[in-house]
């Protein structure tokens, strides 16, 4: 586990790079994580974020076809918010743990 | 008379059927299970038949053969629990009552999941090696053919045993090798994780083996469609790979019964205590095998280990203890590579897949994460296990748990 400072916080992340501790979590902090990664931040991305971490508080497992069916945006437009990798990035940038791929 | 009620007789629901019918007492127990199907089918041994190892009658024996004498049988498909009622409604409009129930009804593949995947092509250049159907079919295929690109897909996850693609090309490079042909064919592994398997360490072993069979991983792929007639595969974010010959592991759904009974997730797989195995939603329901939300495996060693956790806790129920006993998610997987060799890996959901010895330490004679002949013989002899030891709910000499003897974790 190392210690980074995001958005003038110290944030603990794994080695992974996400977040261990959700509650340290807010929208500067993800707007500078997913600067990191390329990817600025819109409305669209945050409703995705907001959706995932609701999802990760009722305990729910977390894959591409159930943010797909959350309504807010279907697999093909995860894929365009978050190029390359949709969950695994948008969980980085939600401040939760990357999902379990269940195997 | 109290009734118990087991759906599902594939491996999960036959192995709890004869544990609970030794253990329980006659007089004051009835036992039924419900299957729509009266097959059982050996399902690891699926794997070999595209490459003629094994043909259809080495996979199948009737169920009725593993259920004990004294079970009631009703061949019948479920329409939905009610749970609130403990009732059970089948399709042909009849019901059962229960007080208690164990949900085994394992998960299916979907090939209508997928867009351009169910039309003219099926079994023609599109094949699944998940279903008897599909087996046949591509080993009547491969015998004919004449090479050209080669292409499995993983489409999904979860997806029942995830070894069986890395099987099934190493198999396939065999096979072709054997037929004096390995130059005719280009194989490519397509899945959507971001290596050849989940976990780090085997991934990195499983790689290098992929890779001196000169068989091509592409991770990170999710497939949306398939244009079966320009013979491509189409990811989200717009790759396409082109193939002659598309080998695939369809997305895999629980049984729609779950959902109908609302008691599973997206996938329809039911919402499961991970530990005591017991659902989510009801104290008298306990879920085994594929049907169950874990998060390990969907294999049968998984149905296996947990099948001692349940019967415990089963016993504990009926008794009015507390759940005592705790599912650690082991799986223990052979991985056939191909020329009579074979892998071996050993997890839970704690602990990824290490080297080592199994199931002595330092002895084996099983190698963990090691590509050996002995490895491949434990596969080979396990189909007489599974007949005649594992379905019939007898001691096998491995333990429930996972242990962390044998394995060496203080690798880089």
């Amino acid at each position: 586990m190392a210690q980074k400072t995001i958005a003038g916080q110290s944030i603990d992340l794994n080695d992974e790079g996400y977040m261990v501790d959700a509650s340290q979590w807010n929208r500067e902090v993800a707007s500078e994580m997913a600067k990191e990664g390329g990817i600025e931040l819109t409305d669209k991305h945050y409703e995705v974020l907001d959706f995932l971490r609701a999802a990760n508080e009722k305990g729910e497992t977390l894959t591409i076809r159930r943010v797909g069916k959350s309504g807010i945006v279907d697999i093909k437009g995860l894929y365009k918010l978050f190029p390359g990798g949709p969950l695994k990035y948008s969980s980085k940038y939600a401040g939760i743990p990357k999902p379990a791929s269940c195997i | 008379m109290k009734k118990i009620l087991i759906l599902g007789g594939g491996t999960a629901g036959t192995m709890m059927a004869n544990k609970l019918f030794k253990a329980l007492d006659r007089q004051d127990w009835e036992i039924t299970i419900v299957d729509q199907h009266k097959t059982h089918y050996y399902q690891p041994g699926f794997l070999f038949i595209p490459f003629g190892i094994y043909n259809k009658s080495d996979v199948i024996k009737p169920k009725g053969d593993f259920f004990p004498s004294g079970v009631k049988v009703i061949y019948q498909e479920i329409d939905r629990i009610d749970g609130d009622n403990n009732k059970v409604f089948l399709m042909d409009g009849s019901s059962l009552n229960y007080d208690y129930m164990i949900i085994a009804t394992g998960t299916q593949t979907r090939p209508d999941e997928t867009p351009g995947l169910h039309g003219e092509q099926w079994y023609k250049s599109i094949f699944d090696f998940y279903t008897i159907e599909g087996a046949v079919a591509l080993q009547r295929f491969f015998k004919t053919w004449e090479g050209g690109k080669l292409v499995l897909c993983i489409f999904e996850l979860p997806f029942k045993c995830p070894v069986a693609p890395i099987e099934f090309v190493c198999l396939a490079e065999a096979y072709f090798t054997e037929k004096g042909m390995r130059d005719k064919v280009d194989i490519t592994y397509v899945t959507p994780l971001p290596g050849a398997f989940t976990k780090p360490i085997a991934t990195k072993m499983l790689s290098q083996l992929l890779d001196e069979k000169n068989i091509k991983v592409i991770p990170d792929f999710y497939l949306e469609s398939v244009d079966s007639e320009k013979k491509v595969i189409k990811s989200y974010d717009e790759l396409e790979i082109p193939y002659d010959v598309l080998t695939i592991v369809p997305v895999n759904m629980g049984s729609e019964m779950v959902e109908r009974s609302g008691l599973g997730d997206d996938m329809n797989y039911v919402e499961t205590d991970k530990e005591t195995l017991q659902s989510k939603k009801h104290e008298n329901i306990f879920v085994l095998g594929d049907a169950a939300n874990l998060p390990t495996s969907k294999a049968g060693s998984v149905a296996h280990f947990a099948a001692e956790i349940l019967f415990e806790n089963f016993m504990n129920a009926i008794e009015n203890r507390p759940l005592t006993a705790k599912f650690d998610g082991h799986a223990n997987c052979y991985i056939e590579t191909g020329y009579g060799k074979g892998a071996l890996i050993d997890f839970n959901y704690d602990t990824e897949p290490l080297p080592g010895t199994f199931p002595l330490p330092g002895i084996g004679p099983f190698g963990l994460l090691r590509n050996t002949k002995i490895n491949h013989y434990g596969k080979m002899i396990f189909r007489w296990i599974y007949w005649h030891i594992l379905l019939r709910g007898k001691e096998m000499p491995i333990e429930a748990h996972m242990t962390m003897a044998g394995k060496k974790n203080n690798i880089d």
